[in-house]
C-alpha cells in the first residue's frame, strides 16, 4: 500500500516537471474569458450550452452549443406507422403537447386527403388554444422567476394546474395527451369537460391582471428587461424568427389569420404587434395573446356545432373499440391500419401550425407505405436560438438570464 | 401567383429548372445544384415575389433510389403569403451543395443539421461542424443504411 | 425511538436512528430536469403537490449543496458526462431518483443516441415509473427514499424488496 504511494507521488512529481508550465501575458488583466454555462444550470430552459466570451462582464460573442437531448426523432418516425408516432409527437414541445398533436394530425391529413368533420375541428381549436395558456403560464413563471420575482412562478403553476384538471376530463392524461387521430379526435368532448372550461375562463382574466400587476409595476422588472435583446425587424425577418418574437419586431404575421387551417377564418381575433423589438415588448405581447386565447375559446365553445367526431372513412380512420369487439369489418380494418399503416399516396406536403413559439412546422415525404419515408419538423425553438448573439451583442451576463426568459425555447423541439 | 412566379423564373432560369410539380396545392421546383444562389437571390430580391423568409431546409434521401440525396428548401413570401419548395438533388458521389446563408442568415443552423444527419457539404458555410451528435461521431445517422439502434460502441459512456 | 414513561422528559434511541430521522426530513433535492418529466417536477414542487412538506423545501441547483439528485428526462449520450461529472460533484451519503420511463430504461426511445437507463453509469436507489409519472407518483418515489433512510440502507445497494405486494411505484 505505501509502496503504490510513493509509485504514485513519483508519476505526478515527473509529469510536473516535464510539461512547461510557462505562460506569458503582457498585461494579465487585458483578456477575455470564455464562459461555459453548462446544459445544468438554472436558468437555461432545459439542456442549452452556451459559451460566452466575456470581456468583463461585458458579452463580445456567444455561442450556442445543441443536441442534449437529441433523441433521434426523425430516424424513428421513419420506422413507424404514422398512428405510431403520434405520442412522440407530445414530447416536442412538451408544454403544450396538444398543440404538437393538431399540427402532426393536420399535416398527415393534408397528405392522405382526409376531411374531418367541423365538430372535430372546432375541439381542435379548443385543445390548442388551451395549449397556447398552459405553454403561455409556464413561460411567464419561468421568465419572472428568472428576473427575481418568484412568486408568479407559484401563480403560474397554479392556474396550470386547472388547465391540466381540464385535459384530465377531457383526454384522459394530464400531461402527454395524444389526444388527436387520424380522421378526428380520441374521444368526444364532454358536457363535464364544457362547463370546467367556462368555470377556468371565467376566473383567468383576474388572475392574470394579478400576475400582470405584480410584474408591470415593479421598477426593477421594467429596468431589467427594457431595452434588453434587441432585434430588427429586417434581422428578425432574415433569421427566420416566427411567432411572437416576430410580432414584437413590427412585423404583422400570424399563421391562424394568414393562412387559416382547422377552423380560424370564422373566429374572430386580434393579432398584437409591438415594434420595440426588446424583452419587454415580447412580455406585452405574450400576455396580449394570452387574453386573445380566452376569447377565442369562448367563441369557440358557443359555436360549437353538434354531429360525429370522426369522419367516415374506414380505411383511413381507427374504428370504435367497442366496435372492433364485436363486428367482423371492424375487426379487419383496425388489423390493416394497425399493422400495416395507412398508407396515403405518394407526394410531399408541408403544413405547419402556429404554436406558442412560433411556426411549427411538419414536412412529410411519402413513398406509398405505411411509413413515412421522411419526416421533418420544423421547430421554432431551433431557428429562434440562432438569433441569440445578435441579440445579445455587447449586452452583459445577467442580460443572458431574461432573453432566453423572452425567447422561451424548449430544447425537446429545438433537439428533436 | 403560381403563374406570375414560373413565368419570371422560366424567362431568367430557363435552363436551370429540371422540372417541377404540383400536389395538394404546393409547388415544387427542382432546379439544378450550380444555379442555386443565383434563383435564390433573384426570388428574394425582386418585389413582386419577395420570397424574404427561409422557413425550412432539410436533407433527404431520394425516393427514386437510395444513392441519391436531396436538399429540400422551404421557402415563404410575407408579403404574398405564399409557400414554395426549392429541391436539389444530391449525388453520393459529389455531395457539395452551395449554402445559402449568405442570403438567408437563418440557413446557418439548419444546414449544420443537414450536413451532422446525412454527410452533405455546404461549401462556403461559414461553421460547417456537427451539431446534435458529438464532434468525435463518425457516422451519419439518419443514412437508410444506418441501424435505428446505433453501431454500438460509437458513443463513450462513463463509466460507472 | 422511545419514550420511557409518558411523564419523564427525555428520550433513549439509538444515535443512527435520530441521524436517519433528521437526514430522511430533510431531504434537499438536485433537480436535474432534462425534458417532460421537469415540468412534473416542477409541478411537484409548485403548490398544489407541495413537497416541503416533506422537507424538501430548498431545490438546490448545486450539487455541492444537495443530498438527492432527481434525474428527470431523456438522458442522452451526450449529455451521460455531464449528468456522471454532476453526480460526481455530490458530497456523500447521496441518493438517486430514476424519474419516468426515460431514465429506468430508456423509455419509449430505442434509439442511437439514447442511453437505455442511467443505472449504466450511475447507482439508483429509487425508479419511479410513468411517462411521466404523475407528481403523487414521485411523492411515493421520495417517500420510499425515505423509509430506505430510516431502515438504514446504505445508499446506491440493491436490496431485496421487502413489501412483496407492492412491487414498483404505482
Amino acid at each position: 500500500m505505501e509502496l503504490k504511494q510513493q509509485e504514485v507521488h513519483q508519476k505526478i512529481l515527473k509529469a510536473l516537471e516535464s510539461q512547461s508550465t510557462t505562460v506569458t501575458f503582457d498585461d494579465p488583466l487585458e483578456n477575455d474569458m470564455v464562459l461555459n454555462m453548462g446544459p445544468q444550470h438554472p436558468a437555461t430552459h432545459g439542456v442549452i450550452r452556451l459559451l460566452i466570451r466575456l470581456d468583463g462582464e461585458t458579452i463580445l460573442s456567444l455561442v450556442p452549443d445543441l443536441g442534449y437531448l437529441h433523441r433521434g426523432y426523425e430516424k424513428l418516425a421513419e420506422n413507424m406507422s404514422y398512428h405510431e408516432f403520434i405520442p412522440h409527437t407530445d414530447r416536442l414541445d412538451y408544454l403544450s403537447p396538444l398543440a404538437n398533436n393538431v399540427a402532426y394530425i393536420l399535416a398527415v391529413e393534408k397528405l392522405a386527403g382526409i376531411e374531418v368533420p367541423p365538430r372535430a375541428q372546432y375541439i381542435r381549436v379548443i385543445c390548442a388554444e388551451l395549449a397556447r395558456l398552459a405553454s403561455h403560464m409556464v413561460w411567464l413563471g419561468t421568465m419572472a422567476m428568472d428576473v427575481g420575482a418568484v412568486t408568479v412562478l407559484l401563480w403560474g403553476f397554479r392556474e396550470r394546474e386547472k388547465i391540466q384538471d381540464i385535459w384530465d376530463v377531457l383526454t384522459g392524461v394530464r400531461f402527454t395527451t395524444s389526444f388527436t387521430r387520424i380522421g378526428g379526435l380520441a374521444q368526444d368532448i364532454t358536457p363535464q369537460a364544457i362547463s370546467m372550461i367556462k368555470d377556468f375562463l371565467s376566473q383567468l382574466p383576474a388572475s392574470l391582471n394579478e400576475c400582470e400587476n405584480v410584474l408591470v409595476r415593479n421598477r426593477i422588472f421594467i429596468d431589467r428587461c427594457e431595452g434588453i435583446g434587441y432585434i430588427s425587424k429586417e434581422d428578425a425577418i432574415a433569421m427566420g424568427l416566427t411567432g411572437p418574437l416576430l410580432r414584437a419586431s413590427g412585423v404583422d404575421h400570424d399563421l391562424r389569420r394568414d393562412e387559416p387551417y382547422l377552423v380560424y377564418d370564422q373566429l374572430d381575433f386580434h393579432v398584437p404587434v409591438y415594434t420595440d423589438g426588446d424583452v419587454l415588448a415580447r412580455f406585452y405581447v405574450r400576455m396580449q395573446e394570452l387574453r386573445e386565447s380566452i376569447g377565442i375559446l369562448h367563441q369557440a365553445i358557443e359555436k360549437l356545432p353538434s354531429g360525429l367526431v370522426n369522419s367516415a372513412n374506414p380505411k383511413k380512420v381507427l374504428p370504435k373499440k367497442e366496435r372492433v369487439y364485436g363486428k367482423m369489418e371492424e375487426l379487419i380494418h383496425d388489423f390493416m391500419i394497425v399493422n400495416f399503416g395507412i398508407n396515403p399516396p405518394v407526394g410531399e406536403v408541408y403544413h405547419a401550425i402556429e404554436a406558442s413559439k412560433g411556426e411549427l412546422g411538419f414536412y412529410i415525404q411519402s413513398k406509398g407505405e405505411g411509413c413515412p419515408w421522411r419526416l421533418k419538423i420544423r421547430s421554432p425553438s431551433f431557428v429562434n436560438i440562432q438569433s441569440l448573439p445578435i441579440m445579445l451583442k455587447g449586452g452583459m451576463i445577467s442580460d443572458v438570464v431574461a432573453v432566453i426568459g423572452s425567447l422561451d425555447p424548449v430544447m425537446g423541439e429545438a433537439d428533436k | 401567383m403560381k403563374e406570375k412566379l414560373l413565368d419570371k423564373l422560366n424567362t431568367s432560369f430557363k435552363n436551370s429548372i429540371e422540372s417541377f410539380s404540383e400536389f395538394r396545392n404546393e409547388l415544387t421546383i427542382i432546379i439544378k445544384k450550380a444555379d442555386i444562389e443565383k434563383i435564390c437571390s433573384f426570388l428574394r430580391d425582386d418585389a413582386e415575389l419577395s420570397f424574404d423568409s427561409l422557413r425550412d431546409i432539410c436533407g433527404a434521401v431520394n425516393r427514386a433510389s437510395v444513392d441519391r440525396y436531396e436538399v429540400v428548401n422551404n421557402l415563404y413570401s410575407l408579403k404574398n403569403k405564399y409557400r414554395l419548395r426549392l429541391k436539389v438533388l444530391v449525388d453520393a458521389d459529389d455531395m457539395n451543395v452551395p449554402t445559402v446563408t449568405r442570403i438567408w442568415p437563418t440557413a446557418d443552423f439548419e444546414e449544420r443539421e443537414a450536413y451532422d444527419m446525412y454527410g452533405i457539404v455546404f461549401d462556403n458555410h461559414p461553421d460547417l461542424r456537427r451539431i446534435y451528435m458529438p464532434e468525435e461521431f463518425e457516422y451519419y445517422p439518419l443514412r437508410k443504411d444506418f441501424p435505428l439502434m446505433g453501431i454500438p460502441g460509437s458513443l463513450p459512456l462513463p463509466r460507472k | 425511538m422511545e419514550l420511557m414513561k409518558p411523564d419523564e422528559p427525555f428520550i433513549t434511541t439509538k444515535l443512527d436512528d435520530i441521524m436517519a430521522w433528521a437526514r430522511k426530513n430533510s431531504l434537499w433535492p438536485m433537480p436535474m430536469g432534462i425534458s417532460c418529466c421537469a415540468i412534473e417536477m416542477m409541478s411537484f414542487a409548485g403548490p398544489r403537490y407541495d413537497c416541503a412538506r416533506f422537507g424538501s423545501e430548498a431545490f438546490r441547483f448545486s450539487p455541492r449543496q444537495s443530498d438527492l439528485m432527481i434525474v428527470a428526462g431523456t438522458v442522452t449520450y451526450k449529455m451521460s458526462h455531464v449528468v456522471r461529472k454532476i453526480y460526481d460533484q455530490m458530497p456523500d451519503p447521496k441518493w438517486v431518483i430514476a424519474m419516468g420511463a426515460c431514465t429506468s430504461t430508456g423509455g419509449m426511445y430505442r434509439t442511437y443516441s439514447v442511453v437505455q437507463g442511467i443505472d449504466l453509469f450511475i447507482p439508483v436507489d429509487v425508479y419511479v415509473a410513468g411517462c411521466p409519472p404523475r407528481p403523487d407518483n414521485l411523492i411515493k418515489g421520495l417517500m420510499e427514499v425515505q423509509n430506505q433512510i430510516a431502515r438504514g440502507e446504505k445508499p446506491g445497494q440493491k436490496v431485496k424488496n421487502i413489501y412483496p405486494r407492492i412491487r414498483f411505484c404505482k
